[in-house]
C-alpha cells in the first residue's frame, strides 16, 4: 500500500504557525474533551479536531461545529500535559474558516459580528442595540433563527431592563479615530486581519 | 494605594452592582480608583473569536492609554482582565507587533502598567487582615461557594494565580468576613458565559449543574467574581430551589456595613434578602 503525501498534510503546520501553539505533540489523553464544557454539543470531541489536525483533514475541521462551540474556556490547555493550549488553536482554525468560506455556526458568528460592529460604532458595547442586531441577523439567516430562544431572551432582557441594567443610550468614547484606525485592515495602516470585520 | 480603573462596558449596566459595589468597597478601604479616561472595549470574546489581531489591539489601546499614570490597571471583568493581559504579553514579547501599535497610537510602551483582577487587589495589595479589621457585621452562619469561572485562573502560565484547579483567593477573603467556605469541586467550571444568547440551553445545562454543585457542598448561596458567571447563575439556574448569587464585592460591603449594599443586591434576579434575614444579616 502507498500512501499518498498531498499538500493537505501540511495543515497543522499552518495551524502551528498561526497559534504557536504544536499541536503534534497531542498524544490523544483526551483530557482537554473530559474537561471541556461543551464538548456533549461538539460534532468531533477537542481531542478528535486535534487529531484530525495532525491528519491533515481541513476539510472536516473547518467544517466542524466544534471551532465553534468552543467557549474558549481554556480549561483544556491548562490540564495538557502536553501544553498544548487549544483555545488559540480554535480561534485560528475560526479565522481560517471564514477566510475559506466555511459557513460558521450561524446563532454565535452572528452574536460576534454583532459586538464587533458595536464596539466599531461606539467605542464600548452598547447591549441593546447589539443585541437587536443579533436578532435582526438571525432573522436574516436561513433558514431564520429568530425564535429560537426568543421567550427566554426576551424574559431575561425584560428582566434586565425593570432592574435598570440595560441603558437605551448607547456612550460614545471620545477619539473614534483610535477605534477606526485599529478596525482597518492590516497592509492599511491598521491591524485587523478579518475580512468582514471593516465591511 | 491606587490604581488605574478599567470599569469595562458591563460594569455600568448587566453588572452595575459589581461596578458599584467594587467601587464603594474600594473607598471604604482606601483603595483609590482613577477610571482611565476614554477607555474602550477589550473585545470580549467575540474579538479573538473572529480576528486575532484585533483582539490584542483593542485593551493594546487601553495600555497605551493607562501609560502616563503608569499605575497596574484594576480590573473587575474577568474577560477583560484575560485580553488586556493577553494584550500587554503581546507587546512586551512580540517586538513587531510593539512598533506596529506604538506607531498606529502614537505611545511608547513602558510595561510599567500591570493589568490587575479586582480580586487580586483586594486580597493581595489590601489583604484579609486589613479586611477583617473593618468588618462590623461578621456575615457569620453564611456558608458560601466561591466561584472563579474560567479565564479569572486561566490560562496559568499568563494570570499567575495560586491555584488553577482549586484556587482559595476569594475563599480567604470569605473567612476574613466571617463567612464559612465550602469545599466543592465546580470553582473554576465554565458557566458558559456568552452562549447564554446564541446557544442558551447550553448555558442553562452548564449554569444548573454549577449550581446544583453548590447545593450538594451545603452552601447558602455562590460568590462570584464575573459579571457574565454571576448573571448566568443567577438567570439561568434551573435547579429545584433557587440559589443566591453574590458578586463577592458585595459581600465585603455587607460585613464592612456599606449602606448601599441592599440597593446592589435589589439588582439580582434570585433575591437574596430572605436568606440574609434568616442569617441576621440585614
Amino acid at each position: 500500500m502507498t500512501i499518498e503525501i498531498g499538500p493537505e498534510l501540511t495543515f497543522w503546520s499552518v495551524v502551528n504557525e498561526r497559534s504557536g501553539e504544536y499541536v503534534q505533540r497531542c498524544f490523544y489523553c483526551q483530557k482537554c474533551t473530559a474537561g471541556c464544557p461543551t464538548a456533549h454539543v461538539m460534532d468531533y470531541k477537542p481531542a478528535q479536531l486535534l487529531r484530525l489536525i495532525q491528519l491533515g483533514q481541513k476539510e472536516r475541521v473547518l467544517g466542524s461545529n466544534a471551532i465553534w462551540l468552543c467557549v474558549g474556556c481554556e480549561t483544556c490547555g491548562t490540564r495538557c500535559p502536553n501544553h498544548i493550549r487549544l483555545a488559540p488553536v480554535m480561534d485560528v482554525l475560526r479565522q481560517m474558516a471564514l477566510a475559506e468560506g466555511f459557513a460558521p455556526h450561524p446563532a454565535v458568528y452572528a452574536l460576534h459580528r454583532s459586538f464587533l460592529d458595536s464596539i466599531r460604532l461606539w467605542g464600548r458595547v452598547h447591549e441593546l442595540s447589539m443585541l437587536v442586531e443579533y436578532k435582526t441577523r438571525c432573522l436574516l439567516t436561513k433558514p431564520p433563527l429568530f425564535f429560537q430562544g426568543l421567550l427566554s431572551d426576551a424574559k431575561m432582557g425584560a428582566g434586565l431592563m425593570l432592574k435598570g441594567k440595560l441603558s437605551l443610550m448607547p456612550e460614545r468614547i471620545r477619539r473614534m479615530r483610535d477605534v477606526k484606525e485599529l478596525f482597518k485592515p492590516a497592509g492599511q495602516g491598521g491591524l485587523s486581519e478579518d475580512e468582514e470585520v471593516r465591511q | 494605594m491606587r490604581y488605574t480603573y478599567y470599569p469595562g462596558c458591563t460594569a455600568g449596566t448587566t453588572a452595575v452592582e459589581f461596578g458599584r459595589s467594587t467601587e464603594a468597597v474600594c473607598r471604604a478601604l482606601g483603595v483609590e480608583l482613577v477610571e482611565l479616561e476614554d477607555w474602550n472595549c477589550c473585545g470580549a470574546s467575540s474579538a479573538h473569536a473572529l480576528d486575532h489581531a484585533l483582539s490584542l489591539a483593542l485593551p493594546g489601546r487601553n495600555i497605551a492609554l493607562a501609560q502616563q499614570a503608569g499605575l497596574d490597571i484594576a480590573i473587575p471583568c474577568p474577560a477583560c482582565y484575560q485580553n488586556t493581559l493577553s494584550a500587554d504579553n503581546a507587546l512586551r514579547h512580540d517586538e513587531e507587533w510593539r512598533r506596529r501599535m506604538e506607531d498606529l497610537l502614537g505611545f511608547s510602551y513602558t510595561g510599567r502598567p500591570r493589568p490587575r483582577h479586582i480580586l487580586d487587589v483586594l486580597a493581595n495589595d489590601v489583604g484579609p487582615e486589613v479586611i477583617r479589621a473593618g468588618v462590623t457585621r461578621p456575615l457569620h452562619g453564611l456558608k458560601v461557594a466561591s466561584y472563579y469561572g474560567c479565564v479569572l485562573v486561566r490560562p496559568p502560565e499568563k494570570t499567575g494565580w495560586d491555584d488553577p484547579e482549586h484556587p482559595t483567593t476569594m475563599d480567604r477573603l470569605m473567612e476574613a468576613l466571617g463567612a464559612t467556605p465550602v469545599e466543592w469541586s465546580y470553582k473554576v467550571d465554565c458557566c458558559g458565559a456568552s452562549m447564554t444568547l446564541s446557544i442558551s440551553q447550553v448555558v442553562v445545562q452548564l449554569s444548573s449543574r454549577i449550581v446544583a454543585a453548590a447545593i450538594e457542598a451545603g452552601a447558602d448561596c455562590i460568590a462570584s467574581a464575573c459579571g457574565i458567571c454571576q448573571i448566568n447563575l443567577d438567570t439561568r439556574q434551573e435547579v429545584y430551589k433557587k440559589l443566591p448569587v453574590f458578586y463577592f464585592t458585595e459581600l465585603i460591603g455587607l460585613a464592612l456595613g456599606l449602606t448601599d449594599t441592599v440597593k446592589w443586591l435589589s439588582k439580582h434576579a434570585v433575591n437574596p434578602l430572605p436568606l440574609l434575614r434568616a442569617r441576621g444579616l440585614v
